[in-house]
């Protein structure tokens, strides 16, 4: 079919893949169908390349920076030509051809590569690990009831809190980044500041360990003073960090809860071992609202919108402006960026394998149900664009899901042990995972593939999190080392 | 009330003799040695039976011992709490707490560099020649005796065929050929039927390492890939050395301790 044509010029003949005479229409479309420039008559080996800057021509960017782009035919990521790409997936080109594109992060964040320090000092397995939304701090806690502060630029240890007596179960920055809260095997939360080793004070009132710690979102109320922390114990707890009383107590879970998330839209989340998901409301504490649908325990909630939650008024290079007013103001668009115009979108995972993706602040029926893992689900994560959601589940493989159906996109295999956390970079393009197998993987999104390697724990990998600023990652296990991966 | 039950009736009436308890008590303390006279004394089917009886008894006085000492002992109590720390999303989960990964794989194999192994059975009773092999007569008149039929456990692996009987010297009966072993992990204090993959040294003499016979003391090579076991480099390790810790032709298995 592709033989050689007579009469075709001799510098083509050598062409090992002659193109096809045939032109292809294609359509550019973005995510919510609207139409971008009329119907367009491309060759058929056009790349991604060229159709972004045929889109960005289209779209004439007001201020001259090309955006750049993702493709999406039918579902599928366009990577390669397009004719080859249609060929492979068996897609008609009798028919206008969709492609859908979707923006990608301006930056880009280079993947993990080495590990650049090994950081020992905890003499017990490092439960948790936390950067602070300014991607300038890290913090630590372990089963040696200390919390470390570490120093980035030195790669040294900065501070240790000591005044915990049992293991730290989580440690959570405020959006604002400058308040620390880290909740133990006792039931206790100390609160500390990023720049000493003395406690602000001590939150009491849980009788079981903590499980979950969240913070109120920054554009709700700067300089952050609310949290929620949810317990063992099955109540939930509100706390306000400047009186470090709790203010108040909600206690209709009938066992451990599992996981909180305060989402954007003043509703409080919480996942339990009951089976339940609740929705609180922030301010009054009244339920609002009960999703029911998992068989077993909940073990995970994410939020689509948790990136802009997590890192406040802070952008990608860790700069946020200065007087509160105005970084309210910032954080509030990032959130309302990262929302996209719709309500916030809750997935929970759970021990039936299974993962439900909920628009909770609207309707407590779910928007699908995810199913496909053989074991159960121990962490969801929404891609900070909120458009893939990434699942570490103890059948040792990551699965990535669309963010806004909840439809199956690709399975990430290649673990040996079950997949314990994962971690987004900022720009949506990778994710790293963290296994029992001692050993961290960088996974492209886009081509579904693994792009690094990471041995150099002795043992378990507990917890991982990549900055979000998005220069290095850090992960701490059973090793009792924290170690810092970077490009 | 029914007959007989006179004595009960008598001594709510009189009340007990007043010597009752202390003869009691004497019998009791005398039961010992009459038992012990009657044992010596007893022989032949009756003995037997006897001993094992009194053996079974004696197994259920030290299980109820064992019981009871448990009950009154004050131990701090168990909730169920791992000792290591753990992440908050693995509390209370029952943990398969197999895949600890060893990070000794590089000290393991400095040592087989060396070839000496820090094993649980430094010492082990030489065996003789002519305990390992039994001399076969062949020939018409049976008067050659060149054969020898090994009498312990072999692993011959499975793409082993046997040279021609003409030219064989030693034999490995069929019987006696195993491929697989109990294997404990030291530190999880568990026990695993793994394939065995080689032998890798008979402390008896680098011959029998090369007809492969299991003998005690002897360090095996297992395939360990079920137990999820990783390197440090996050590869799965599959093959593991063990030291045969029982005697395989005596047990009619092979009991081995994993080398970590």
């Amino acid at each position: 079919m592709n033989g050689r044509t007579p009469g075709v010029h001799p510098s083509k003949m050598a062409r090992v893949k002659p193109v096809p005479a045939a032109n292809l229409i294609v359509q550019l479309q973005s995510e919510t169908s609207e139409r971008a420039g009329p119907q367009l008559d491309v060759p058929q080996n056009i790349t991604p390349a060229q159709l972004e800057i045929l889109l960005n021509g289209l779209l004439t960017q007001e201020d001259g920076d090309k955006l750049p782009y993702s493709f999406h035919i039918q579902d599928m990521p366009l990577l390669g030509e397009l004719g080859a790409h249609l060929q492979a997936h068996k897609v008609s080109v009798e028919t206008v051809v969709q492609v859908v594109f979707q923006p990608q992060a301006v930056f880009r964040v280079r993947p993990l590569t080495r590990c650049t320090a090994s950081l020992p000092g905890h003499k017990e397995a490092v439960l948790c690990v936390a950067f602070s939304p300014c991607g300038r701090h890290l913090a630590s806690g372990s089963g040696d009831t200390t919390m470390r502060l570490w120093d980035l630029g030195t790669n040294m240890p900065a501070h240790t809190c000591t005044a915990h007596r049992a293991w730290v179960l989580c440690v959570v920055w405020a959006p604002d980044s400058n308040l620390i809260a880290s909740g133990d095997m006792n039931g206790l939360i100390w609160l500390w500041k990023p720049d000493s080793n003395d406690p602000v004070g001590c939150c009491k009132g849980h009788t079981k360990w903590i499980t979950s710690i969240a913070w109120e979102p920054a554009h709700k109320a700067l300089p952050s003073r609310r949290f929620v922390s949810g317990s063992k114990d099955a109540s939930i707890r509100i706390w306000d960090a400047n009186t470090r009383r709790c203010t108040l107590t909600m206690s209709s879970h009938s066992m451990a809860i599992s996981c909180v998330r305060w989402g954007g839209e003043d509703l409080l989340y919480s996942a339990s071992r009951d089976c339940v998901i609740n929705v609180w409301h922030a301010q009054d504490g009244h339920l609002v609202r009960t999703l029911k649908g998992h068989g077993h325990w909940v073990n995970t909630l994410a939020l689509s919108t948790e990136h802009a939650l997590r890192s406040g008024a802070f952008d990608h290079h860790g700069n946020a402006p200065k007087a509160a007013k105005e970084a309210q103001q910032t954080a509030l668009e990032r959130w309302q960026e990262a929302c996209r115009g719709q309500p916030e979108r809750l997935a929970s995972g759970s021990d039936d394998f299974t993962m439900y993706l909920w628009e909770a602040s609207t309707s407590s029926k779910p928007l699908g149900r995810m199913t496909g893992h053989v074991q159960l689900i121990n962490q969801v994560q929404f891609s900070p664009d909120g458009r893939w959601i990434a699942t570490a589940s103890f059948d040792k493989a990551v699965k990535l899901w669309d963010g806004v159906k909840g439809s199956f996109v690709g399975t990430l295999r290649c673990h040996v042990g079950p997949v314990y956390q994962l971690a987004w970079s900022s720009d949506s393009r990778l994710v790293v995972s963290a296994s029992k197998d001692s050993t961290l993987k960088v996974w492209d999104a886009a081509s579904r593939k693994l792009k690094e390697d990471l041995p150099g724990h002795a043992d378990e990998v507990f917890c991982v999190d990549w900055s979000p600023t998005g220069g290095a990652a850090a992960s701490g296990g059973k090793d009792c080392v924290l170690r810092l991966w970077k490009h | 009330m029914p007959q007989g039950e006179h004595i009960e009736l008598h001594r709510k009436r009189h009340g007990y003799r007043l010597d009752y308890h202390e003869k009691k008590r004497k019998k009791a303390a005398r039961s010992v040695h009459k038992r012990s006279e009657q044992a010596q004394k007893t022989l032949g089917l009756k003995g037997k039976l006897l001993a094992k009886r009194r053996h079974a008894e004696k197994a259920t006085m030290k299980k109820t011992i064992a019981m009871h000492q448990q009950k009154d002992s004050k131990r701090k109590a168990e909730d169920g709490a791992p000792q290591s720390a753990v992440p908050a999303y693995l509390l209370e989960r029952e943990q398969a707490d197999r895949a600890k990964v060893l990070s000794n794989t590089i000290k393991q194999k400095r040592k087989q560099k060396a070839g000496k192994w820090e094993v649980p059975l430094p010492k082990v009773r030489p065996v003789a020649e002519d305990e390992m092999f039994k001399v076969l007569r062949t020939g018409k008149r049976k008067q050659k005796q060149w054969k020898r039929m090994v009498t312990k456990v072999t692993f011959v692996g499975h793409s082993f065929t046997r040279k021609p009987p003409k030219y064989e010297r030693f034999i490995r009966p069929t019987g006696l050929r195993m491929t697989k072993a109990h294997v404990t992990h030291p530190e999880l204090k568990t026990t695993f039927c793994l394939e065995i993959i080689g032998v890798k040294k008979n402390p008896n003499g680098a011959s029998y390492t090369q007809l492969g016979v299991v003998t005690r003391g002897t360090v095996i090579e297992v395939n360990v890939s079920e137990l999820g076991l990783v390197t440090p480099g996050g590869k799965v390790v599959w093959g593991k050395y063990a030291q045969v810790t029982n005697n395989p032709e005596n047990d009619g298995c092979i009991n081995a301790v994993l080398l970590v």
